[in-house]
């Protein structure tokens, strides 16, 4: 039995709060994998002697003396209100520092998208449409190379070529196009790889089917039914790589903010990790999630949207 | 033509294989094949130019480089093994069980899957370690755990496209225990795919490692491995840039091998 696209778009949706239900469930058992007390974390932090009165006190006052299903439902009707719980080390609600350092990480992941699309177009449809040349060859090479080569290295190479030796680029900061040309390259490349890839094998694939060869016999230019037909096909199924795409990109982001010192949402993450700040850590993997869980809701109903295979099935039922 | 062609995919398969065995032996032999302690600190002998006595020359603290990269072999190339022979174990295990009992124990582990599949696995490595605090040890536990999670589910796609097949089902009606259906009959047949993917997932996770690593999170100094290498590497960028171009090739050189070796398996089958 074959479901129609609003079925299914349906069901997808239905299933989200569940999904979103579970994993606040988790990110919040997360916290109790943590080998020490968090009051005496705290009590560590402020510099106060952390005796065993001084721990029960401030147990109280955060609640975690309290069951562990009263903890959940209090926590969640705070996240409900985007009260994520205050940071350790600034005192300061962490949603409000986590939103602040947003904006930047979303500028370094757009930034990146954008050289992973420009780049890995051309390239994998110049080494389908010339498969096994030099040049094919050489592409291939390069697609190999940059998904083994580690984010951060490349990082470092690039700044010591582009901005030490050459002086092209800053080393650092943020602001101006300049800054975030090569944050955004080490961020994309590995991704990049994996698209060219992706699209080579799926233009030569569509290279095969006989619509092709009726487009070539009806006198049609061969660049005609490039454009027109082989890349409209062969781009679709590039929707099913954008929620990895999303993935990596964030993942990758906490590594490339370190190298480029951007005051990103990674940076923080990493300075919070060291600090043993675990409401930012916390908050950081519950949004990221959130957004992770909602963007692949988007590729699933796009991809089912664009793919006129699965259109045409519709139809058919 | 095929034939030489495959004759060809051997001879390049046996070659990337002799020289990552040649690296892992390295590694298994570093302690007799250094030349200096790669611990010993010796500030009288920083940022020596390489020569005989110290083939790389030595950092920031005089130590040895060369003796480093060959014991950073274990802490890189060791632990990414360890961590994916421990996840795929593991992996087969829970895979197994839930493709043969299926019912309510398949609905609930395909149920736990999606939701931790909600993250995207680098943030919950990320997550993981933040809570564990930075060690080798954590960074193996968060690896093995997410790598764990996508292969038992994929383990489980395998040994369910397995469960309708004739052999399996002729195998089942003579009465063929559970263990010995998955050790005779399911694993040989699924050997394979899972070797490609255990294989090309090696590269992934020396990447994640020194990123960890890089970031501090991971391997702690004075214990040498790559991206801590080029971490520590990175302060002196300016005078000293081939205390980063060391490791960070060292890493390249591997992974790369280990993804050719990876995409040839791929191509046998």
């Amino acid at each position: 039995m074959y479901e129609s696209t609003w079925m299914f778009c349906l069901k997808r949706i239905l299933t989200l709060p569940f999904v979103l239900l579970g994993v606040s469930i988790l990110t919040f058992v997360f916290i109790r994998f943590v080998p020490v007390e968090p009051a005496e974390v705290i009590l560590r932090l402020a510099r106060v002697a952390p005796t065993a009165e001084a721990i029960q006190a401030l147990r109280e006052e955060l609640g975690t003396d309290k069951p562990f299903l009263i903890q959940y439902l209090l926590w969640i009707k705070g996240v409900l209100h985007l009260d994520f719980g205050t940071s350790f080390v600034s005192k300061l609600p962490v949603a409000h520092e986590l939103f602040a350092k947003l904006p930047a990480t979303i500028e370094l992941a757009v930034a990146a998208f954008v050289l992973i699309l420009g780049i890995s177009m051309p390239l994998g449809i110049i080494s389908a449409l010339y498969k096994h040349s030099i040049i094919d060859k050489v592409i291939r090479l390069f697609t190999v190379m940059s998904v083994s080569i580690p984010t951060f290295w490349l990082g470092f190479l690039l700044l010591y070529l582009f901005s030490l030796k050459l002086g092209i680029f800053p080393t650092n900061g943020k602001g101006t196009l300049a800054h975030l040309v090569l944050p955004a390259f080490a961020l994309a490349l590995p991704t990049i790889g994996l698209f060219v890839q992706f699209i080579r094998s799926a233009i030569i694939e569509e290279l095969q089917q006989h619509y092709v060869q009726y487009a070539q016999l009806r006198g049609l230019k061969n660049s005609v039914i490039l454009v027109r037909h082989v890349l409209r096909n062969a781009v679709i199924p590039l929707s099913t790589l954008l929620g990895m795409t999303l993935g990596n990109l964030l993942g990758g982001a906490v590594i490339v903010e370190q190298v480029f010192s951007w005051p990103g949402l990674g940076r923080y993450l990493i300075e919070s990790i060291i600090n043993r700040d675990y409401p930012v850590v916390q908050c950081y993997v519950l949004i990221i999630a959130v957004i992770y869980v909602l963007a692949n809701l988007c590729t699933d109903v796009l991809h089912r949207l664009l793919d006129p295979h699965l259109m045409m099935k519709d139809r058919r039922d | 033509m095929s034939l030489l062609r495959k004759e060809r995919a051997n001879v390049k398969r046996l070659f990337s294989l002799t020289i990552l065995l040649v690296i892992g032996l390295l590694g298994l032999f570093a302690p007799v094949l250094m030349p200096h302690d790669p611990l010993a600190v010796d500030i009288s002998k920083k940022f020596l130019a390489p020569s005989w006595d110290y083939p790389f020359g030595t950092d920031h603290l005089g130590r040895c480089v060369f003796s480093r990269m060959l014991l950073a072999i274990r802490y890189s190339l060791g632990s990414a093994l360890v961590i994916q022979i421990v996840a795929i174990l593991l992996a087969i295990l829970v895979g197994a069980f839930v493709a043969l009992k299926r019912g309510i124990v398949d609905y609930l582990f395909i149920r736990i899957c999606d939701i931790l599949l909600a993250f995207p696995t680098l943030v919950l490595a990320f997550g993981l370690l933040g809570l564990l605090g930075p060690s080798l040890k954590n960074v193996l536990i968060a690896l093995v755990f997410t790598q764990f999670i996508y292969y038992s589910r994929l383990i489980r796609g395998l040994f369910i496209g397995l469960n309708e097949k004739d052999f399996i089902q002729a195998a089942r009606i003579s009465g063929t225990s559970g263990i010995k259906l998955i050790i005779r009959h399911y694993i040989p047949n699924l050997l394979p795919p899972i070797v490609t993917i255990v294989v090309l997932d090696i590269g992934k996770v020396i990447l994640e490692i020194a990123g960890f690593s890089f970031i501090g999170l991971g391997v702690q100094a004075p214990i040498p491995e790559w991206g801590m290498m080029v971490n520590e590497g990175k302060q002196y960028i300016r005078q000293h840039p081939e205390l980063m171009l060391y490791p960070g090739l060292a890493i390249v050189l591997v992974v790369l091998l280990l993804n050719h070796l990876a995409s040839s398996f791929k191509k046998l089958g």
